[in-house]
C-alpha cells in the first residue's frame, strides 16, 4: 500500500505519524512550500527574531528517516483519480493507493484594486515572510487590512521592528465577531496602548500604485483619505487552497466536501485540515474550522479510517487559544460573541484592564457551557471535564482553583469572580479547592 | 532605544574600554620593601643582583617591562644559587631552602608586582574603581532602567538579528570548541610540568565519549547538524566569547598580569575583610556586581512574571550575601573563608586535607561548617530535591546558575536541542560526576590512611588535574566563555557534577514536573528555543506529555515564553510516571474504533 499525502502542514503530518503507528504502509508526504514540516503558527516569531526557521520545525531531520516517511518537495498540478496518479509541476508522475489531501488555505483577496501590486501580501506561507523581509528595510509605514488574529500578528511583527502600523478594521471593535464585547474592547485598548494605529469601522478602498507596480499607499473607503505606506498586508481571513481541483471530479463547495470519515466523494481519497469542509458538521460546529487543533485531530482520525478502522471525526468540546500582543487568550466550550437567549454570562475583569474571566452557563439548568480567559491560564482538561459532565455553575465556581494554570506565585483571581457571583445572586459560596496538582489529578480521575 | 539608553551604552562601553586597558596603565617601581621574598638566601641574592642591574628604584612604564626585568634577575639568581649549592654547599641548610624552585619564582613575581605599583592606578585606586566599575554600573543601569517603562511582556524581539546573540554557524562553533579543547590539553601538559599522563587520559576519554555517541548509540554521522545562525555568524558574540575566555585564562593562570584590577578593588576588599584584594576577590566582586546589574535587567524583562522575579531576586541575594559578603566577614573575624551554599561535588575541594584541617582547627564554628557541608550534601540535597526538584538549587541558589540566569539570559536560545547533544550531555556530565567521586575517594583515602597513591596513581596529581581541567577550564573558561557559543548553561548542562547528582534525584525520586495543558500546544517551538538546558520541551508539550527530565533546572522560562499557556512547573506527589508516559493529545480512544 502506498499512501500519499499532499500537504506537510499539521494535518498532513499528523496523518502520516498516525499512519506509521497504525500501519506498515509506504508513506509519502508532498509539499511545495518546504521540505520539512514547520509550525505555521510560529511564522511571526521568525520575522521578529525570536526563532530561526529550523526552530519552528517540530521534528529533527532524522525523524522522517527513522519512521520511514518519505518527504518530497514538489508541486502537484493534476490528479488522475481513475489511474490513481499525481502529476508534479516538473512532469513527474506519482502512483498512489490512497490519497490524503491536506492542502491548507490561502489568504483571501476580495478584488480590491491594486491587490496584486508588489509590496502587497498576506501571511500564510513561508514565502510571505520573504516578501515582508524584502520590503522591511527602510519601511516607513505598513497598513494592514483585516481585524482577525493574523492581522494582529502581522501588526505585531512590524511593530517589533519599530515600523509604524495602521490597522484597518471593518468592525466597530477588534475581532468582535469572535470575542464578546468586553474582551473585544480590552484588546482594542491594548492594541492602541502599544502604539498601533487601530482604525475601527474602516474599510480598504483601494491600494495605490506608485507608477512602477509597487504599492505606495491605500485609500480608505469611507473617507477617501490616503494613507502613505510601503507595504500593505492583506489579512482578511483565509479560504481553502483548492482552486486547481475545482473543475475535477472531486466534489467541492468552499472546501473539499468530506463525510464523517473524512472521505471525499471519491473512493480512497480523503481531505483533512483547513481544506476540508464537513458535509454534515456536528451541532454547534462550523463546516470548515481552519485551526491547528482540528487539523491535528483530523490527521489522527483519517489514519484510522485509511487503515480500515472506521472512526467518525469528533473534535470534542471546542477549545482554542491565541495571544494578542501581550495578552494571552484561551477559550473552552461555547462562547458566542453575542450571548444566546438561554445564556447567562458571569464576567469579571481586573482593574488593570488586561485580565478577565468569563463563564457562560445555561439560565435554566445552570449548567456551565463555556470559559473565556484573558491574561489568565486555565487547565484544558479540567474545563473540558466540567463542560462534558454538565457541571453546574455553583460547583464550578467553588472548585474553580482546580482550573488555575498560571505559573507559581501568580495572584489568583478565582475569589474575585466568586465574590462577583455572590453579589449578583445573593448566594454565599466559598472556594472549596486549592489549585494543587494532586487535587486536580484526583478530580480528573473521577469517571463521569 | 531612547536617548538615556544610548548614553547608558556609551558610558558602559567607555568603562569597558578603560577596564580592558587597565592592566597596562600603571607604573611600577621595585624597592627593597616591595620585593616580596621571605626566604633569606633568595632575598639576599636577588637584592644583590637587582641593585647591580639598577632596577631597584627604577620606574617601569608597564607591568610587562617590570616582569621582564624582575624575571631575568630571578632566573640569574636561581642559576647562581644552583651553582653555589653544587660548588660549596652551605652548612646546615636544606637543598630546597637554598635553591630557588620554579614555582617560587612565579610567586615572587606575583607578590612583588602586586606591591610595586607606583603610578596613577596605585595612587588613585578609588578613581580607578569609579571609572571602571562605577561608570560601567551607571551605564548599565541607564540602559536597563528605562525598560521598566515599556509594556510588560515577552521581550525577545531581534535576538536572532543581533550579532551579539544570534550564535555561530556550525563551522566556526566547532572551530572554537575544538581549539579550546586542544588548547586546554596543551596548556595542561605544560601545567603538569611536561607529564603526559593526564592530558593523554583526558583526550582518550573524550574520544571514547565521541565514539559512544556515534557508534554505540548509532547516532548517524550524516545527520545535518543545526547551526545557530542561518546566514552569518554573530561576530560580536564570537568576540565577546573570546574576551571572556581570555579573561578566565588571565584570572586562573596569569594573575600577575592583572594586578592593576586587583589594585582598584582593594579599597573594597580592605573595607570588607581588611585584606588586600586577591584575584579571587576581584572575581567575586565582579561576579556579584554583574549578577546584580544583569539581575535587574532580568527582572525588567520578565516583570509580568512573578515566578521569574522572585527567582531572580533569590539568586541575587544568595550571590551577594552568602557567596560574596559573608565569607569576607568571616575572614575579618578570623574564621575560615566559607560559602555556606556551596556543596560537594561542585565544591570539589571540600574534602581536601587542607580544608578539613583548617575547619577542624577553627573551633566550634569550623566544626559546624564541616558538619553543615556534609549534611547539606547527604540529606539536604535529596530531601529538598524530592519536594521541589533541582531548581531549588540550580536556579534559585547556585552562583553559577545565578550568573547564567542574569548575564547569560541573552544567550539561552543558543543551547543545542538535538538528540545528539542530549546523548553527549548524558555521557559527559555523568562522567564528570564519576571523576569527582573517584577523586574525592582517593583524597579521603590518602587523608585517613596516609597512603598517597592507589594503583600507582597519586591522589595529589589526580586532584591537581581535576582542579585544572574541571574546576578551572570547564567551569570557568568554557562555562562562561562559551555563553555566546553554546548557551548560558554549558557548564551546568555538560559539566557540573552537583547538577548530575541533583538530576539523578530529580529524575527518579522527586515530585517536580512540568505539566502540559491538554491539547493547547501549537508546536511553535518557543519553549524549546528558550530552554537553556537544551531540552526539546515541545516534543513533550505537543503530545500533552508531562516533562520529567534530569537536566531541567526549573528556570520556568519555557512556561513564561509559551504564547498559548501550555506549561506549568509544579510539585505534587501523585502520578508522576503515568503522567509522563501518557499522551493526552490523543483524542481517539480504542473503544471508539469500530473494526470493520
Ligand atoms: C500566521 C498564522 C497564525 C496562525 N495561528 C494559529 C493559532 O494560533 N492557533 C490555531 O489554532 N491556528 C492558527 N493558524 C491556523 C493554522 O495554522 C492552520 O489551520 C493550519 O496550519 C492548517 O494546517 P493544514 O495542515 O490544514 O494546512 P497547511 O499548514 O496550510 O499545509 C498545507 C501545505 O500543503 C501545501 N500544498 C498545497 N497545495 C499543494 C500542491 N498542490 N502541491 C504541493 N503542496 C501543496 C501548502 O504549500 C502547505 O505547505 C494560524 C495560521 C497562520 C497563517
Ligand atoms: S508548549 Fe507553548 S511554547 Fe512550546 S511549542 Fe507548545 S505552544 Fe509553543
Amino acid at each position: 500500500m502506498h499512501t500519499v499525502i499532499i500537504g506537510n502542514g499539521i494535518s498532513g503530518i499528523s496523518s502520516a505519524r498516525w499512519l506509521r503507528k497504525l500501519s506498515d504502509n509506504k508513506i509519502t508526504v508532498i509539499s511545495s512550500e518546504s521540505k520539512y514540516f514547520y509550525s505555521r503558527t510560529a511564522l511571526m516569531y521568525i520575522y521578529m527574531g525570536h526563532m530561526r526557521e529550523v526552530d519552528t520545525q517540530p521534528y529533527e531531520p532524522w525523524f522522517w528517516e527513522k519512521n520511514r516517511i518519505d518527504l518530497l518537495q514538489e508541486h502537484i498540478t493534476k490528479i488522475d483519480f481513475n489511474k490513481k496518479t499525481l502529476q508534479t509541476k516538473n512532469g513527474k508522475e506519482i502512483q498512489y493507493d490512497q490519497l490524503v489531501l491536506a492542502l491548507g488555505s490561502k489568504p483571501n483577496k476580495f478584488g480590491w484594486p491594486g491587490q496584486d501590486l508588489n509590496g502587497v501580501g498576506g501571511l500564510y506561507h513561508i514565502q510571505d515572510l520573504e516578501n515582508m523581509e524584502k520590503y522591511s528595510p527602510n519601511l516607513k509605514k505598513a497598513v494592514i487590512t483585516g481585524g482577525g488574529l493574523i492581522g494582529l500578528e502581522m501588526a505585531e511583527m512590524f511593530h517589533s521592528r519599530n515600523i509604524p502600523v495602521t490597522m484597518l478594521v471593518r468592525e466597530p471593535s477588534y475581532w468582535n465577531n469572535a470575542l464578546p464585547n468586553e474582551e473585544s474592547a480590552m484588546i482594542s485598548r491594548h492594541i492602541t496602548h502599544h502604539g498601533i494605529d487601530l482604525r475601527l469601522n474602516t474599510n480598504l478602498g483601494e491600494i495605490v500604485d506608485d507608477g512602477n507596480g509597487t504599492a505606495c499607499g491605500v485609500i480608505v473607503k469611507e473617507t477617501g483619505e490616503k494613507i502613505d505606506c510601503g507595504y500593505v498586508g492583506l489579512t482578511a481571513g483565509v479560504s481553502p487552497n483548492i482552486g486547481w481541483l475545482k473543475d475535477g471530479p472531486i466534489e467541492t463547495n468552499r472546501g473539499i466536501l468530506v463525510d464523517e470519515n473524512l472521505q471525499t466523494n471519491i473512493q480512497d481519497v480523503y481531505a483533512i485540515g483547513d481544506c476540508a469542509e464537513m458535509r454534515n458538521p456536528l451541532p454547534g460546529r462550523r463546516p470548515i474550522e481552519a485551526i491547528w487543533y482540528t487539523g491535528r485531530m483530523m490527521g489522527e482520525t483519517v489514519a484510522y479510517n485509511i487503515t480500515g478502522k472506521k472512526v467518525s471525526y469528533d473534535p470534542g468540546i471546542w477549545f482554542n487559544s491565541a495571544k494578542f500582543l501581550d495578552i494571552e487568550y484561551q477559550v473552552y466550550g461555547e462562547m458566542p460573541p453575542q450571548p444566546a437567549e438561554h445564556h447567562q454570562n458571569l464576567y469579571w475583569e481586573h482593574d488593570d484592564g488586561e485580565k478577565s474571566i468569563r463563564i457562560v452557563y445555561d439560565k435554566n439548568s445552570e449548567v456551565v457551557l463555556g470559559f473565556n480567559l484573558m491574561g489568565i491560564r486555565f487547565r484544558h482538561e479540567v474545563c473540558d471535564k466540567w463542560i462534558k459532565d454538565k457541571t453546574k455553575i455553583d460547583q464550578v465556581l467553588q472548585d474553580l482553583s482546580l482550573a488555575n494554570f498560571d505559573p507559581e506565585f501568580y495572584e489568583q483571581y478565582e475569589g474575585m469572580l466568586l465574590k462577583k457571583y455572590n453579589d449578583q445572586t445573593g448566594k454565599n459560596l466559598t472556594l472549596q479547592k486549592k489549585r494543587k496538582l494532586d487535587q486536580v489529578l484526583k478530580f480528573l480521575k473521577v469517571r463521569s | 532605544m531612547n536617548i538615556i539608553q544610548k548614553i547608558g551604552i556609551l558610558l558602559f562601553l567607555v568603562a569597558f574600554l578603560i577596564f580592558t586597558l587597565m592592566p597596562g596603565l600603571n607604573k611600577f617601581t621595585l624597592t627593597e620593601d616591595t620585593l616580596k621574598i621571605s626566604n633569606e638566601h633568595h632575598r639576599t641574592e636577588v637584592l644583590k643582583l637587582a641593585k647591580e642591574k639598577g632596577i631597584i628604584g627604577k620606574e617601569q612604564g608597564s607591568n610587562i617591562a617590570f616582569i621582564k626585568d624582575l624575571k631575568s634577575v630571578l632566573l640569574t639568581a636561581q642559576n647562581n644559587l644552583n651553582e653555589q649549592f653544587s660548588s660549596s654547599p652551605p652548612a646546615g641548610v636544606g637543598e630546597w631552602d637554598f635553591k630557588m624552585a620554579d614555582w617560587q619564582i612565579k610567586n615572587y613575581v606575583r607578590d612583588s608586582i602586586t606591591e610595586s605599583g607606583s603610578g596613577w592606578v596605585t595612587k588613585n585606586p578609588m578613581q580607578g574603581f569609579l571609572l571602571t566599575f562605577g561608570l560601567g554600573i551607571l551605564g548599565g543601569l541607564l540602559f536597563i532602567i528605562p525598560k521598566f517603562a515599556q509594556p510588560a511582556g515577552i521581550k525577545n524581539d531581534g535576538i536572532y538579528h543581533s550579532s551579539l546573540t544570534k550564535g555561530l554557524q556550525f563551522g566556526p562553533k566547532m572551530f572554537m570548541l575544538l581549539s579550546t579543547i586542544i588548547g586546554v590539553l596543551i596548556y595542561g601538559y605544560k601545567y603538569n610540568n611536561g607529564n603526559l599522563f593526564w592530558p593523554l587520559l583526558t583526550g582518550i576519554i573524550a574520544l571514547i565519549i565521541v565514539g559512544l555517541v556515534f557508534l554505540y548509540e548509532k547516532e548517524k554521522l550524516f545527520n545535518p547538524p543545526r547551526s545557530a545562525s542561518v546566514v552569518l555568524t554573530g561576530w560580536l558574540g564570537m568576540l565577546f566569547g573570546i574576551y571572556l575566555v581570555g579573561f578566565y585564562i588571565l584570572l586562573y593562570w596569569a594573575p600577575h598580569l592583572i594586578t592593576n584590577w586587583m589594585t582598584i578593588v582593594s579599597p573594597v576588599s580592605e573595607f570588607l575583610s581588611g585584606n588586600k584584594a586577591s584575584q579571587w576577590f576581584l572575581y567575586g566582586l565582579m561576579y556579584t556586581i554583574i549578577v546584580l546589574v544583569m539581575g535587574i535587567r532580568m527582572i525588567s524583562k520578565y516583570r509580568h512574571n512573578k515566578y521569574q522575579m522572585v527567582r531572580t531576586a533569590s539568586v541575587m541575594f544568595f550571590q551577594t550575601a552568602i557567596a560574596f559578603t559573608l565569607p569576607e566577614i568571616l575572614v575579618r573575624l578570623n574564621y575560615p573563608y566559607y560559602d555556606f551554599k556551596n556543596i560537594w561535588p561542585l565544591n570539589y575541594s571540600f574534602f581536601f586535607d587542607y580544608n578539613i584541617n583548617n575547619l577542624l582547627a577553627s573551633g566550634n564554628l569550623g566544626i559546624f561548617m564541616l558538619v553543615w557541608g556534609i549534611v547539606l550534601m547527604l540529606i539536604g540535597v535529596p530531601v529538598i530535591t524530592y519536594f521541589y526538584g533541582k531548581r531549588w538549587y540550580c536556579s534559585w541558589v547556585c552562583g553559577c546558575g545565578g550568573l547564567a540566569e542574569t548575564l547569560g539570559d541573552p544567550y539561552r536560545q543558543l543551547s543545542d536541542k538535538s538528540l545528539r547533544a542530549w546523548k553527549f550531555e548524558r555521557w559527559i556530565i555523568h562522567g564528570v560526576l564519576v571523576a569527582a567521586v573517584v577523586m574525592t575517594v582517593m583524597v579521603l583515602f590518602h587523608y585517613f590512611t596516609g597512603s598517597a597513591s592507589i594503583l600507582g596513581i597519586s591522589s595529589d596529581s589526580l586532584r591537581g588535574w581535576y582542579g585544572f581541567l574541571i574546576g578551572s577550564a570547564f567551569a570557568g573558561v568554557v562555562g562562561t566563555g562559551f555563553y555566546p557559543l553554546m548557551g548560558n548553561r554549558t557548564w551546568c548542562r555538560f559539566g557540573c557534577p552537583l547538577a548530575a547528582y541533583l538530576g539523578l534525584v530529580q529524575r527518579f525520586k522527586s515530585r517536580f514536573r512540568i505539566t502540559t495543558n491538554g491539547g493547547q500546544c501549537i508546536s511553535c517551538g518557543n519553549c524549546s528555543t528558550y530552554c537553556e538546558m537544551g531540552i526539546d520541551v515541545r516534543a513533550y508539550a505537543q503530545k500533552g506529555q508531562d516533562i520529567v527530565r534530569s537536566s531541567c533546572v526549573g528556570c520556568g522560562v519555557c512556561s513564561a515564553v509559551c504564547p498559548r499557556g501550555v506549561l506549568r512547573l509544579e510539585n505534587a506527589s501523585g502520578d508522576i510516571n503515568t503522567r509522563a508516559d501518557e499522551m493526552r493529545t490523543i483524542h481517539i480512544s480504542e473503544d471508539q474504533v469500530g473494526i470493520l
